[in-house]
């Protein structure tokens, strides 16, 4: 009896000690700013920067690094010097939201770059709603965090704080069931997702385009984030006669799915989303990533003029990470921060207002946003969506992805 | 095509990964009553001790022939070493303390383990890729890849030896001794000290060869992997009747088994759609844990004092 008991006791402590480790510490640190002639702003980081997604996460950490430097180079604003400070919320969207309340309560953050995943951001928004501060998230896809919940009937933004630089699911689902329609010829998928907000509403989505476009759906199944073994699921997908896999969700699960799909031998492509696209997702799957699909937002970076110059400096200043998917979007978030900075203090008399107000005018402006940036016009519609909704399918050519198709969704 | 020989092949695959493991765990509370839950880290540390001898101490290309028992020896040594280590350092100062502090101890040393690696091993805060044995072969309408062999093939053999290891040698009966009563035991003369390190440097042993076997099946190993297959192997140990190597294997393979069979099949049942796929293999898991908790509170095999080991 004692033993059984014990049992169950460890297995509420271990219930407990979970719970624990999946909230993050607070960081407090509330000076830090210049003591010089200049003032020194901060901009905030929100993303996961180790364990899952922490490749992509890393590249938006230093894509923002690279556009402050820039600025404090440039001199973009006279007299303001800007610093980051990254938060890891190990894509998680607890401690998204506590690094949301430690960004809010250090009064040099002006406005925030991040989250990666759509799921941390549905924690985050409320959090810098109520303090007036400006997020841009340069990868949340999922429709309802500008449109609402009822974004197919009825759109209406619930955050004025809260904006983007990457395209929505509604777009991207539809470019890729276009895609895989029309182009490649598909007419049988087998669609999985891994139940988080991004990935099963990119699903979904795909699910009704390819649908409507008349292609049939062989099946669909959903997995755990954190799953490793996908042989049950290979072994529907098999008998399924399916002639594509369409995955919502991030390259940690697609890359092992692809992996066992084909050890298994079956030689059908792999199609995700944005949230696939990173060179992770090669390193693990190895050869069994050739001919895989992904979508993702915008052009791709390294055809822009204006990125060029971003590439390089990522790649000579030896940065971790992956700049492939966002951080030229995080680069461009960053600017448009540092702009409305700049325009406010302009409006102001030359000067910085107090902090809350210096926030909230921070927001408007970035409301007013206009300007070329590095992938593409940066400009923000009246629900926080980007101006921007060029999309690109990349395939995996020779173990590397290639682009193979660019447009807008519905052309 | 009839999917079942398939799907029982993939189930009883993962349910002898999670069996090699679950020996760790039942071992060690046959002997201690000590559930050591930085069980699943040792098997992740196992991973790394292996990746390290393909990566760092091997020549580049070596066939899979020649590297995968150095890569057994390489991985046994860091898991053992690692196992026998928390065992003198972090348990030894515990024993006779209340239960509830080598516990707390254990998920400790889970948390710092995992960190030690994510921080220290190169690259290791993602996942790392990991050589694989892919080559495929057709059994009737059953696939299995060679890293699946080498799983079955490791698990029977350790198996067979644990087995006779434990009823026959000399030191397997001074366990099964010091299981039935360790202060008895240390009365007739058993060194009870050198039996717990042999029961924890066993269970690293077995959870090292699990390690291999899925570095190899699924060609990438990460800091986290040893958390949700320490849950698992736990859980199969529990339902096979914590405390006897056999119900550890057989809970292993039943819970792998229904875990496929229920992401298989659920959602084919008319009117649990909702309910089925792989999303929901975990909570199927558990359903059956709990149902055979309560009808069998001892587990499968129960808890039969006699070889207890």
């Amino acid at each position: 009896m004692r033993q059984r008991s014990l049992v169950i006791l460890t297995s509420i402590l271990t219930t407990g000690a979970l719970t624990l480790t999946a909230c993050g510490s607070r960081d407090d640190s509330g000076d830090g700013g210049g003591d010089s002639g200049d003032t020194t702003l901060t901009i905030g980081v929100d993303a996961p920067l180790s364990g899952e997604n922490s490749t992509t996460g890393l590249g938006i950490q230093y894509g923002v690094q690279i556009a402050v430097d820039d600025a404090n180079k440039n001199n973009l604003v006279p007299g303001v010097k800007f610093k980051v400070k990254a938060l890891d919320d190990k894509a998680q969207p607890a401690t998204g939201q506590s690094n949301a309340t430690a960004l809010v309560g250090d009064k040099n953050v002006v406005g925030v770059v991040g989250p990666l995943n759509s799921g941390v951001a549905q924690t985050m928004q409320q959090v810098f709603e109520s303090a007036n501060m400006v997020e841009i998230s340069p990868s949340n896809t999922n429709p309802t965090l500008t449109l609402g919940k009822d974004w197919q009937t009825n759109k209406q933004r619930p955050y004025k704080t809260y904006f983007r630089t990457a395209t929505t699911d509604e777009l991207q689902g539809t470019f890729a069931a276009e895609y895989a329609y029309n182009d490649l010829k598909k007419k049988k998928a087998f669609v999985v997702d891994d139940k988080q907000t991004y990935g099963a509403g990119l699903a979904s989505i795909f699910n009704e385009q390819f649908k409507g476009l008349g292609g049939a759906i062989a099946g669909t199944d959903h997995v755990n984030t954190g799953d490793k073994d996908f042989a049950s699921l290979v072994t529907k997908i098999k008998t399924s006669g399916a002639d594509l896999l369409y995955y919502g969700g991030q390259y940690d699960e697609s890359a092992l799915i692809t992996k066992q799909l084909k050890d298994a031998g079956v030689k059908i492509p792999l199609f995700g989303g944005d949230g696939m696209y990173a060179t992770t997702y090669i390193e693990t799957a190895g050869a069994a990533a050739e001919g895989d699909l992904v979508t993702s937002v915008g052009v791709p970076v390294d055809t822009l003029a204006g990125a060029k110059a971003f590439v390089a400096e990522y790649k000579a200043k030896g940065y971790k990470g992956d700049y492939g998917a966002y951080g030229g979007y995080s680069y461009d978030a960053a600017t448009a921060i540092i702009k409305a900075v700049g325009a406010v203090k302009a409006a102001n008399d030359d000067k910085l207002p107090d902090t809350n107000d210096l926030r909230a005018k921070v927001v408007d402006a970035v409301q007013k946003s206009d300007f070329e940036g590095i992938t593409g016009k940066v400009s923000f519609d009246e629900y926080g969506d980007t101006g921007n909704k060029q999309l690109t399918v990349y395939q995996v050519v020779k173990g590397a992805w290639k682009s193979v198709h660019t447009g807008t969704a519905g052309s | 095509m009839n999917t079942l020989p398939q799907q029982l092949a993939n189930g009883l695959l993962l349910g002898s990964m999670y069996g090699l493991i679950a020996i760790g765990y039942t071992m060690v509370y046959g002997i201690v009553q000590l559930i050591n839950f930085a069980h699943g880290e040792i098997f992740m540390t196992g991973a790394f001790g292996a990746l390290t001898v393909y990566f760092y101490v091997l020549p580049d290309n070596t066939a899979m022939i020649v590297a995968v028992p150095l890569m057994l020896i390489g991985g046994a040594l860091v898991a053992i070493l690692i196992a026998v280590g928390a065992e003198r350092f972090a348990y030894r100062p515990l024993r006779g303390a209340p239960r509830l502090a080598p516990l707390i101890t254990a998920i400790g040393l889970s948390l710092a383990l995992q960190e030690v690696v994510r921080n220290f091993y190169p690259d290791a805060d993602r996942a790392r890729a990991f050589p694989g044995l892919d080559a495929t072969h057709d059994i009737g309408s059953v696939t299995i890849k060679d890293a699946d062999i080498f799983l079955v093939v490791a698990a029977i053999v350790c198996m067979s030896g644990l087995a006779l290891f434990v009823r026959r040698s000399r030191t397997g009966r001074a366990m099964q001794a010091t299981a039935q009563d360790p202060d008895t035991a240390q009365l007739m003369g058993i060194d009870t000290n050198r039996i717990i390190v042999i029961a924890f440097a066993i269970g690293g042993f077995f959870a090292a060869v699990a390690a291999v076997a899925y570095g190899l099946k699924y060609g990438n190993v990460d800091y986290r992997m040893g958390f949700l297959m320490g849950l698992k192997a736990f859980t199969a140990a529990v339902l096979g009747g914590i405390g006897n190597i056999y119900g550890a294997m057989l809970g292993g393979i039943v819970l792998g088994v229904a875990e496929t069979l229920a992401s298989a099949y659920i959602d084919g049942i008319p009117g649990m759609q909702q309910l089925g796929g792989q999303g929901w293999a975990n909570v199927w898991a558990f359903c059956l844990l709990i149902i055979v908790l309560l009808v069998r509170p001892q587990g499968l095999l129960g808890e039969r004092v006699a070889d207890r080991a």
